[in-house]
């Protein structure tokens, strides 16, 4: 009986040709276009993005529906593409205070400057299914959404903004701006300063990581980091694991222009615009030995709408600056740097994970023989071994 | 889905020039310090993680148009993987391939070094899953750096003595560690302990990639390469204590096959090339006549993880077939639809 595997071409082509069969499903229902994929599974596309770390809703709905669904695989495949495009420039960084904000809500102050704005959120919907959405049936519009659902240019965007009885304050004119809550608590004193350094954030899909890493990277890791992990780290640390005892500060959704410095112009041009889901928490501090107390902050920014992730992010980057804070390291998982950013990108995560599919029977028949000579031996010895 | 890339719409080997050239560096200053884990950019490459994108960046670094390709996983060159990863060259680079070592130029592998020695002038690539031989004794990388930056493996030798006091000899089988120059100890990937001793004196060039690590490090040919041992208790090679049954040979590592439910078994050489260019020349195993018929063994989508189960031990013929709805499909060629 001769046996070595052969065949794997074939079997190869055999299961993609199943794989692509299986993707289009019953060809008796329509196929679904990338727009549909875009306009309806917004959210999902916002996911494939953020972790996919390029912001293009077209490429991620065709990668939604290349992957059947799968967002990780989906996420792959848009982490794949990346990687093969040239970078022509770097951005200056993105304004999130002059955001033409969809949604921005404070869960510290009742009322306050730029107003809370709920936006499209799943929040206070109660969760019953709408089956007025099986029948297939475009259910009568309440009311004219205010941003008119389109590509709407961002200043447009800021006109059009919802007409929220406390909005005057931030709103008068001009570009809307809408300050930040932790200015208003930076300006008493009562919140750690964060001032910006200056430097060019490292960049860790160019660079290998060097660990210990700076915030600026950690932020990067965790930005592109996989929603599920950061939301159970986020989690464990509210459960007291590694406890910072957030206050949702601020959070804000909506699209910001993106500048590019052009040298030759001297001057920056706005090449577009994104759309970005920032939190800010304040979080309880009672002082350290290096520090007074104060309020401190946690921060999280996410592509598109993913207030899940951008919450969770600013809980686990609040944790993990124990050091910087002068706190003590208690062992949480949240709290510890390596164990955090070595594990949060699901793409190497589900790579190794998936991996041991892959034949290993060389080291299998090593393990084999290992064991089979251990029991030998102990077989020939049982008076040794009592 | 590697269906998708053109071969023009892509650089020579996929990666564009400044990635390759990154990825040169990191191996030139591998080949400098031998045994030593450069960390690299690595990027995300069209296949996944711990499947062999650190071997894949490595090879399309050093990859030339003239060259000649050959890939392996578990020492054989028609596994899934290994015919993936061929395919992705092929496709990419338009590099001629080979299933014969000696006629390769460049030879990426995964957990075996080819039985045939290797020469001056070819590279073997290694696939690395994890590049730290102190990994599983210390998690961090930030303290197994530093016991590499102060030759401090005290650790290591502590857990081979526990082995020996506990097993009677040194339970590590397979990525079983190594001292490299006197200095860096070393992890050679998950390749058998039997292929250990191929490791040093060889006049080919070892390179090792590990992409999800973001490690390249290196043997420069004629590297000294020691296994880690104790004088009372040497390093041994060890292979299962059979013949090939296909073509004899004693001296090869062997993959064992389950071929019944009674417990009947098979041994047969790992490197299919060396098994067949023996058998090429006459040299025949204790169930070679058998050998001659056709293959009636699982499809290796099927029959890979390792561990053969039961499902595969009863009965061959039935199971040999492929999946049933996949035939019918396969005509289809890959991706009917794909996109490029």
């Amino acid at each position: 009986m001769y046996v070595a595997v052969k065949g794997g071409e074939r079997a190869i082509d055999n299961a993609h040709g199943w794989l692509a069969e299986e993707r289009r499903g019953d060809r008796a229902v329509p196929e679904l276009t990338i727009p549909q994929i875009r306009e309806q599974m917004t959210l999902a596309v916002n996911r494939v993005m953020a972790e996919g770390s390029l912001y293009d809703p077209d490429l991620a709905a065709l990668a939604i529906k290349q992957a059947r669904g799968d967002l990780i695989e989906a996420i792959f495949l848009i982490r794949a593409y990346r990687t093969t495009l040239p970078r022509l420039a770097g951005s200056r960084p993105v304004d999130t205070a002059a955001m033409a904000v969809d949604r921005r809500i404070s869960a510290t102050f009742k009322d306050l400057p730029g107003g809370q704005v709920l936006g499209p959120t799943f929040d206070y919907t109660h969760r019953l299914l709408d089956f007025a959405l099986m029948a297939e049936a475009e259910p009568p519009t309440p009311l004219p959404s205010p941003r008119g659902g389109g590509e709407v240019p961002g200043a447009a965007a800021g006109q059009e903004a919802p007409p929220s009885p406390l909005v005057e304050e931030g709103w008068g004119g001009g570009p809307p701006r809408v300050p930040h809550v932790t200015g208003f608590l930076n300006r008493d004193g009562l919140i750690e300063a964060a001032p910006s350094s200056g430097a060019t954030p490292p960049d860790l899909t160019r660079a290998p990581m060097e660990l210990p890493a700076d915030r600026a990277l950690r932020l990067q890791a965790l930005a592109r980091g996989d929603e599920g992990f950061l939301l159970g780290l986020a989690y464990s640390t509210q459960r007291g694991y590694g406890r910072t005892h957030a206050f949702v500060g601020e959070l804000r959704i909506g699209r910001v222009a993106v500048e590019v410095e052009i040298p030759e112009l001297g001057f920056a041009v706005e090449i577009g615009e994104i759309e970005l889901t920032e939190c800010e928490t304040v979080n309880q501090f009672k002082g350290s030995k290096t520090e007074p107390p104060q309020f401190t902050r946690g921060y999280g920014l996410v592509m598109g709408q993913s207030e899940r992730k951008a919450i969770a992010m600013s809980l686990v980057d609040r944790a993990l600056r124990w050091q910087d804070l002068g706190e003590d390291f208690t062992g949480a998982p949240a709290q510890d740097e390596e164990f955090v950013l070595m594990h949060c990108d699901n793409i190497q995560a589900t790579g190794f994970l998936e991996h041991i599919k892959l034949p290993h029977y060389v080291d299998f028949q090593a393990e084999l023989e290992l064991v089979r000579r251990l029991r030998a031996e102990a077989e020939t010895m049982p008076e040794a071994a009592e | 889905m590697t269906e998708q890339l053109d071969a023009g719409a892509y650089n020579f080997a996929y990666l564009d020039e400044q990635t390759k050239r990154m990825i040169r560096r990191a191996i030139l200053k591998a080949i400098a310090v031998p045994g030593y884990q450069v960390p690299f950019a690595s990027r995300e490459m069209p296949m996944p993680y711990g499947w062999g994108t650190g071997g894949v960046q490595v090879t399309a670094a050093c990859l030339v148009p003239e060259d000649r390709l050959k890939v392996i996983d578990q020492g054989a060159d028609d596994t899934t993987n290994a015919v993936s990863i061929r395919r992705f060259f092929q496709r990419t680079a338009g590099v001629a391939t080979t299933e014969a070592t000696a006629e390769a130029t460049v030879i990426q592998t995964r957990h075996r070094i080819p039985e045939t020695p290797l020469k001056a002038g070819q590279i073997l690539v290694y696939q690395v899953p994890i590049p730290e031989p102190l990994r599983f004794l210390e998690p961090r990388e930030t303290e197994t750096r530093k016991m590499h930056a102060l030759e401090e493996y005290g650790l290591m030798h502590v857990k081979l003595y526990e082995d020996i006091a506990r097993h009677g000899q040194i339970a590590t089988s397979y990525a079983y560690p190594v001292r490299v120059e006197g200095r860096y100890v070393m992890d050679p990937s998950p390749i058998p302990k039997f292929d250990n001793p191929k490791l040093g004196n060889n006049p080919a060039i070892q390179l090792f990639g590990a992409g999800r690590e973001q490690r390249i490090y290196a043997l420069p040919p004629w590297s000294r390469v020691e296994s880690l041992d104790f004088d009372d208790h040497p390093f041994r090679p060890s292979k299962a204590p059979h013949r090939c049954d296909l073509c004899g040979a004693g001296h090869s590592y062997l993959d064992e096959v389950i071929t019944d439910d009674a417990g009947g078994r098979m041994f047969v050489c790992s490197d299919t090339d060396f098994c067949a260019g023996r058998r090429a020349r006459g040299h025949r195993g204790r169930l070679a006549a058998e050998a001659s018929a056709p293959p009636p063994h699982p499809s290796p989508t099927r029959g890979e993880g390792g561990a053969p189960s039961d499902g595969l031990a009863q009965g061959g013929a039935a199971l040999a077939s492929p999946p049933p709805r996949g035939e019918g499909l396969g005509a289809g060629g890959a991706g009917p639809e794909g996109t490029a």
